[in-house]
């Protein structure tokens, strides 16, 4: 870890409350440049809350925050000329044309880059005339991120930057976020979909209630876990329940839990478990209502941390 | 245009409110087409037009009722019918006649007639002095008319410095306060708050944007009713320029003020209607606003569209030098420094 005077990011102790809702409850968060930094957590964790203090969108309660070494209270202009910022939500205006808006915003920064590369890079080239109300969902995302990225910032923070879009256009923002990543600029990203964490970011912070619950690179995480794979079975409706400490004693099962009606092994391997619960199912003449297996990710490295899935849906 | 000459943020933000405004065609419409409309709209239906004739009924069925029909219809401004009693109350009832002039035995007559239309007491005293004078009245005093019927004094010079107020007050009002607060529950102020964009030149770009408009609308306005009602302009185009200007301004910070805090545009639309609507009333736009009770009338000449209509009024019509307005003025000038200092103040940038 480099010292902290050459951070792209460091928050320390922060704090923010809404009333009686502790929103963000001490976070601290080192960045240095050059990372591509998630936010990873389900809805209300307080992920848009911590990244838009860092925004300096909103005044923290306690807690501090240095970026690219500069501070909100003195630096706030150079700040605003060197981030790069994507919120969550933002309509631009509709009547305006692609180039019109990100014109607009090249006007904004004294330095930046040139709008018909920015046009270029994410991809709008032939919707350059066409009004923002006509883009689809994943164009109008990318405009946001030329939006963000044409004062050529050194730091830019992306707030769910693919919530909402269909898996093609995820994939699309991803290269395009991943082209950024290799011009060595320093990204902050909040997001909930675990697999868009694992795939673009360096370390990822699971949030959790407003607190960091684990920190570390998407292997280190999944590692934590001691258990390669995850077996997910349910048995048909109407079986008596089954006892997780029973379920943990089979073969090559490092945890066991019922999830929701489901059932969930941690497993190390999958050629020594699944045989031995088939056994043990046939054992107890239940029926299996249905059986999958996957590698494990960091969505169970969440539920393995509070008993609950990332997305509640 | 060039990647330098197009790089002025203030010069983005204008042209980023013309192009939002010229692709609204609804805009266009409100803010020119119908106030020109509403000027040919009432200057039609009080355009100047020969005195209306007074319909009176006489009652058949007396000896005297053909005499004096006769009598009457010497009269130019009368038109005279005769009809039986009950038809001649169905049609004073209806409004087709004000008069009812019933020949009484005695060689009297009796008039009937609704003595709170002003209308129907004019027919009354036109019928009556015909009678009078075809049956031998002599006038004691020698009178003679002269008409007068000069621009400057019809309904339609007093109404268009009332809509030109008018014009100004909504644009002020509308442009400002749905733009900002649409832009605010959009998202996009806090995310241009996010970008090194100047407050002070976002704020700029609606005075501006609002200047050049609003001097196309006041000169089509003016020039429209100038062409089609003549109406009179009887002081220099620099002190009516002056008036528009300021009251633009007063109205763009009462704008601003409304816009300052709204998150939601039912919100705003609400304020903008509390704030407006008043003025529609009593800031005398269609009539003086000498109707209302004295006591009120404090309230009303402190009100902005008062001030500014009444300025309007006095300069257009009646060549008022620009500075014997310094009441209407200096209530503009207040009105604007107290809600732009105040919508600066509380103004809600996220």
């Amino acid at each position: 870890m480099p010292s902290t005077a050459n951070l792209a990011l460091r928050v320390e102790g922060l704090r923010k409350h809404y009333g009686d809702v502790r929103a963000v409850d001490g976070v601290d968060i080192a960045v240095p440049p050059g990372e591509c930094f998630g936010l990873l957590g389900p809805n209300g964790a307080g992920k848009t809350t911590t990244i838009e203090v860092c925004e300096g969108l909103l005044t923290p309660d306690a807690g501090i925050v240095e970026l690219l070494g500069l501070r909100w209270d003195h630096d706030e202009h150079e700040l605003r000329e060197r981030l790069g910022i994507q919120l969550q939500e933002t309509q631009l205006a509709e009547k305006l044309t692609v180039e019109e808006t990100v014109r607009l915003f090249r006007s904004f920064y004294a330095k930046g880059r040139p709008v018909d590369d920015v046009i270029r890079v994410v991809q709008l080239d032939e919707k350059r005339d066409a009004r923002v109300g006509k883009l689809s969902g994943g164009q109008k995302q990318r405009l946001a991120l030329a939006c963000a990225i044409v004062g050529d910032p050194d730091l830019i923070f992306l707030d769910e930057p693919t919530t909402g879009l269909d898996p093609q256009s995820r994939r699309q923002l991803w290269d395009l976020i991943t082209d950024f990543k290799r011009l060595g600029r320093t990204i902050i990203l909040t997001t909930h979909y675990m697999d868009e964490a694992e795939i673009l970011c360096d370390r990822v912070a699971i949030v959790d209630h407003g607190k960091v619950i684990a920190l570390g690179t998407p292997l280190q995480l999944i590692a934590s876990l001691g258990a390669e794979h995850v077996v997910k079975f349910a048995v048909v409706q109407g079986s008596p329940t089954l006892d997780e400490a029973t379920l943990g004693s089979l073969d090559g099962v490092r945890v066991a839990r019922a999830v929701a009606g489901e059932y969930e092994l941690q497993v190390g391997a999958l050629h020594q478990t699944v045989p031995a619960l088939l056994a043990f199912l046939a054992s107890r003449q239940l029926e299996l209502a249905q059986l999958t297996t996957h590698s494990a990710t960091l969505e169970d490295v969440f539920v393995s941390l509070t008993g609950r899935q990332l997305r509640d849906e | 245009m060039s990647e330098q000459r197009g790089n002025n943020p203030l010069l983005q933000l204008v042209l980023v409110r013309f192009r939002e405004y010229l692709r609204e065609p609804e805009a266009l419409f409100w803010s020119f087409g119908f106030p020109i409309l509403l000027a040919i709209g009432l200057g039609i239906a009080f355009r100047s037009k020969p005195p209306d004739v007074a319909h009176v009924a006489v009652v058949s069925g007396s000896a005297k009722s053909g005499p004096y029909l006769e009598a009457l219809k010497r009269d130019r401004g009368l038109a005279v019918e005769e009809l039986p009693a009950d038809s001649a109350r169905v049609a004073l009832r209806t409004g087709r006649v004000a008069v009812v002039l019933t020949p009484n035995a005695d060689g009297g007559v009796a008039y009937e007639y609704d003595d709170t239309r002003p209308d129907a007491r004019t027919a009354k005293l036109l019928a009556n002095d015909a009678l009078q004078r075809g049956e031998g009245r002599q006038d004691v005093v020698g009178a003679s008319d002269r008409f007068v019927r000069e621009a400057g004094s019809r309904y339609i010079d007093f109404v268009v410095p009332g809509l030109l107020g008018m014009t100004i007050m909504g644009g002020g009002i509308w442009g400002l306060g749905f733009s900002i607060v649409d832009q605010r529950r959009k998202r996009l102020l806090k995310r241009l708050v996010a970008t090194p964009m100047s407050r002070a030149q976002y704020l700029a770009s609606y005075v501006v944007s609002r200047f050049v408009l609003l001097t196309i609308e006041a000169v089509v306005l003016i020039g429209a009713s100038v062409l089609l009602f003549k109406i009179p302009m009887r002081s220099s185009w620099l002190s009516i320029a002056a008036i528009v200007v300021i009251s633009a301004l007063a109205f763009g910070g009462l704008g601003l003020l409304i816009a300052a805090r709204s998150q939601t545009i039912e919100g705003v639309s609400g304020l903008m209607n509390l704030c407006m609507l008043p003025m529609w009333v009593l800031s005398g736009v269609f009539f003086s606003s000498e109707n209302f009770p004295r006591a009120v009338q404090p309230f009303i000449k402190a009100l902005p569209l008062t001030a500014t209509n009444d300025a309007l009024r006095a300069s257009m019509l009646r060549g008022v030098p620009f500075a014997a307005l310094w009441p209407q003025l200096g209530v503009l000038a207040l009105w604007m420094i107290i809600c732009f200092g105040i919508a600066l103040k509380i103004f809600r940038w996220r």
